[in-house]
């Protein structure tokens, strides 16, 4: 009867769904890591190559910082590879993770649009530059959502002197989202965002923007990777966690990252320590 | 669950009905017994309406008690009512009265055969597969029929079968239901149609406003009614 | 998937991971509605036939909850699946098991309300006759679901078309992970936030093409039903 076989097949497709991560259950493990990671397409590159390697899959999930943090100090990752050194360090002593290595670097780059309301382009002391923002009230877009681009940002106000809780007015936006969403927002209303130059490199809504300050040595970005302590979580998948970590580190890892260009441009450098 | 005991004689012991602010039944009192069929008689909003579903058991008087056989109860039991307007299941015909039976405990292995001999009873056989909502007013009205004798009851009601069908129609839903009082089925139906009288009663109920007006023979009632709104009714008058 | 490739190139050259992602964002939404039917078919006859003290309320927050926050919804239930809540062991965070779950509660209270108000409609309509024929409570729960199949079919409809088009509750409790946890909207999100627009709008049209094809499908069954049983 038709009823019957329309319910067998819903209930096989059920079971389809509730089955496949069970047949893809290999050798895997979850990394958090940040959306500015992610949309740079770092991990399209690298994760193949380790997977080929070791045969562990790695499942990316892709939070602001302050998120992936909070998802190792649930338990629900089992590396973390962020880049905010001054939390991740916190992290470590708060006895949530492991030990914290450095992986690679790369630069934030101020972006703005080529009109310059603030009028700074020219200038590479980034610190100048928030002022002039500041006192032009030129539109800027900020993460506000405590990723390590967020807390860079914070950072530098500080630097320059500006007390940006105070300071802020319509001027200043703070969407809360990650960093492709900044730039999307900033493009569309013309304003300076501050980014990782690996995503902007590979966004592609750029409007009228155009970088506006880099080089500044205050606008260097650490990227750094920690196993989440199995003794807070036993669930965390330690040696296969740790064989990604190793590998990062390695000469090997280190190679697939700064092999990852776009338009021959090279995002990422490697700086592990070993 | 069927009842074993009768549901007649059906008493009615000053039973009175109302909603709200109207009466729909009046201090009725009545007794039917088995035997030919009842017809239930009166003008529009006499409460015949009323008077059958209290039969039937679906509402309870609010003062006074209906009785079946001895029992004051109101399960279904052996009894089965046709509705002016009959739903149909969202089904095919036949399937409405393989429902039928299925509520009157037929077994299944014969609710098949079953099945066929009522849709033939009703001259319904033909239309078998067709969706029963796509059947004509008759033809619904026949089905519900065969629907009703599926529980074969001791009594059915009838609430006014005929009432929007043409006369070849009502001819064919007439003789269904004189072979079902042949066969034994006590009949209780309400009518309009004074023709209906001669040709089917055995007594007539006359209700005007709620309250029993005549109970007699259905030759004493039209050549000799004994109320003077009986003989308007039987002269073709409105009754007030 | 390449950014520099439009939507429909994909489709064309059956780019393998596409088809993933669609078949993904079809099996959870759709397992989802199965759920969601097996548990507020019967929820919605029960509270369509029965009294009880609190039904008015009942029914006015089961109303309210169609319009439920998916985020709020995914939040929750990652809240409950995390390692770190009450059913962390099971280990279910990040998976389309996850996703399926969580999507199932968005649905449930679309189909029960909607199923409440056809089942108390027609009971109107059935009752002296299903009473009349002495018909238990199991079966006119049955009867009522039954013969009002073709108004739940859109109700069905409606909690498919819920669960296909959102995104919060499947970005939070499944991750987005790439080939395993990715559908179709947080697919689209990401894509927007890369800055690929016109990669993540063919996306989108992909997706309400897909929406359309199960309506039509759904429309289809409907009409031929009928068909045969009016």
């Amino acid at each position: 009867m038709l009823t019957r076989r329309i319910f067998s097949s819903l209930v096989m497709l059920l079971a389809l769904a509730g089955f496949t991560p069970a047949m893809a259950q290999e050798k895997s493990i979850v990394v958090a890591s940040t959306t500015s990671t992610q949309d740079s397409g770092l991990f399209d590159l690298i994760l193949p190559l380790f997977q080929a390697k070791t045969g562990i899959s790695v499942k990316v999930v892709a939070q602001g910082t302050g998120q992936a943090l909070d998802t190792g100090r649930r338990g629900d990752a089992d590396v973390l590879f962020v880049h905010a050194k001054a939390q991740e360090e916190k992290f470590v002593e708060e006895g949530f993770g492991v030990k914290r290595f450095d992986v690679m670097y790369n630069d934030f780059v101020l972006i703005g649009p080529k009109s310059d309301p603030a009028g700074i382009s020219g200038t590479n002391d980034i610190t100048a530059a928030l002022v002039a923002i500041k006192a032009k009230e030129a539109p800027f877009v900020s993460r506000g959502d405590k990723s390590g681009t967020h807390s860079a940002e914070l950072k530098l106000w500080k630097e320059a002197g500006v007390d940006i809780e105070t300071a802020k007015g319509a001027w200043y936006k703070e969407i809360g989202q990650g960093m492709g969403a900044a730039l999307n927002t900033a493009s569309a209303m013309n304003g300076y965002v501050l980014s990782d130059r690996a995503t902007w490199l590979s966004f592609k809504n750029r409007g009228d923007l155009d970088i506006a300050v880099e080089g500044d040595k205050r606008l260097f970005n650490q990227y750094g990777v920690m196993l989440v302590n199995p003794q807070k979580h036993p669930s965390v998948k330690v040696q296969e966690g740790q064989a990604f970590i190793d590998w990062l580190i390695s000469p090997e890892g280190q190679q697939a990252i700064s092999d990852y260009k776009i338009d021959g441009k090279q995002l990422f450098f490697p700086n592990a320590v070993q | 669950m069927r009842a074993s005991a009768s549901d007649l004689p059906l008493t009615f012991d000053d039973v009175s009905l109302t909603t709200g602010a109207a009466t729909l039944v009046d201090r009725l009192s009545l007794t039917i017994g088995p035997g030919a069929p009842t017809l239930i008689l009166g003008p529009n909003g006499s409460g015949k309406t009323s008077l059958l579903r209290l039969c039937m058991g679906l509402i309870s008087p609010s003062k006074g008690t209906v009785r079946w056989g001895a029992r004051a109860d109101s399960g279904p039991g052996r009894r089965a009512i046709l509705f002016q307007k009959p739903v149909m299941l969202r089904r095919s015909a036949a399937a409405n009265v393989a429902y039928g039976l299925a509520q009157a405990d037929c077994p299944r292995g014969q609710r098949a055969r079953r099945t066929e001999e009522l849709l033939d009873r009703v001259g319904l056989l033909a239309l078998a597969s067709r969706p029963a909502r796509r059947l004509s007013g008759g033809e619904q009205q026949r089905l519900a029929l065969a629907r009703a004798l599926a529980r074969q009851p001791e009594i059915l009601l009838l609430d006014e079968p005929t009432a929007s069908l043409d006369p070849a129609a009502t001819r064919f839903v007439e003789e269904i239901i004189l072979a079902a009082a042949h066969s034994g089925t006590k009949i209780i139906m309400a009518s309009h149609d004074l023709g209906q009288v001669r040709r089917l009663a055995g007594d007539v109920v006359f209700l005007v406003r709620g309250r029993l007006c005549e109970h007699a023979a259905s030759d004493d009632f039209l050549d000799r009614p004994a109320t003077p709104q009986a003989a308007a009714f039987v002269r073709g008058d409105l009754v007030l | 998937m390449s950014e520099t490739v439009s939507a429909w190139q994909l489709i064309a050259t059956g780019d393998a991971t596409l088809f993933a992602i669609v078949e993904l964002s079809l099996a959870i939404s759709l397992a989802a509605v199965a759920i969601a039917m097996v548990v507020g078919l019967p929820l919605g006859a029960v509270l369509a036939l029965t009294r009880f003290p609190g039904r008015t309320a009942i029914i006015v927050v089961l109303n309210g909850f169609m319009g439920l926050p998916p985020v709020v919804v995914g939040l929750t239930v990652y809240l409950l699946l995390s390692r770190s809540g009450p059913l962390g062991e099971l280990g279910l965070l990040f998976t389309p098991t996850a996703m399926i779950i969580a999507q199932a509660l968005l649905v449930v209270p679309i189909i029960a309300a909607l199923t409440r108000q056809t089942v108390e409609d027609l009971w109107l309509e059935y009752r002296e006759e299903l009473t009349a024929m002495g018909v238990g409570q199991g079966g006119r729960i049955a009867t009522l679901l039954w013969d009002s199949r073709f108004s739940l079919v859109t109700a069905l409809l409606a909690g498919f078309g819920r669960a296909a088009a959102e995104v919060g509750t499947v970005m939070i409790v499944g991750g987005n992970i790439d080939g395993f946890t990715r559908t179709m909207t947080t697919a689209i999100a990401l894509e927007t936030s890369k800055g690929n627009l016109p990669l993540a709008m063919g996306l989108g049209v992909v997706l309400i093409f897909l929406i359309l094809l199960i309506n039509a499908a759904a429309w289809g069954v409907r009409m031929w039903s009928e068909q045969r049983a009016g």
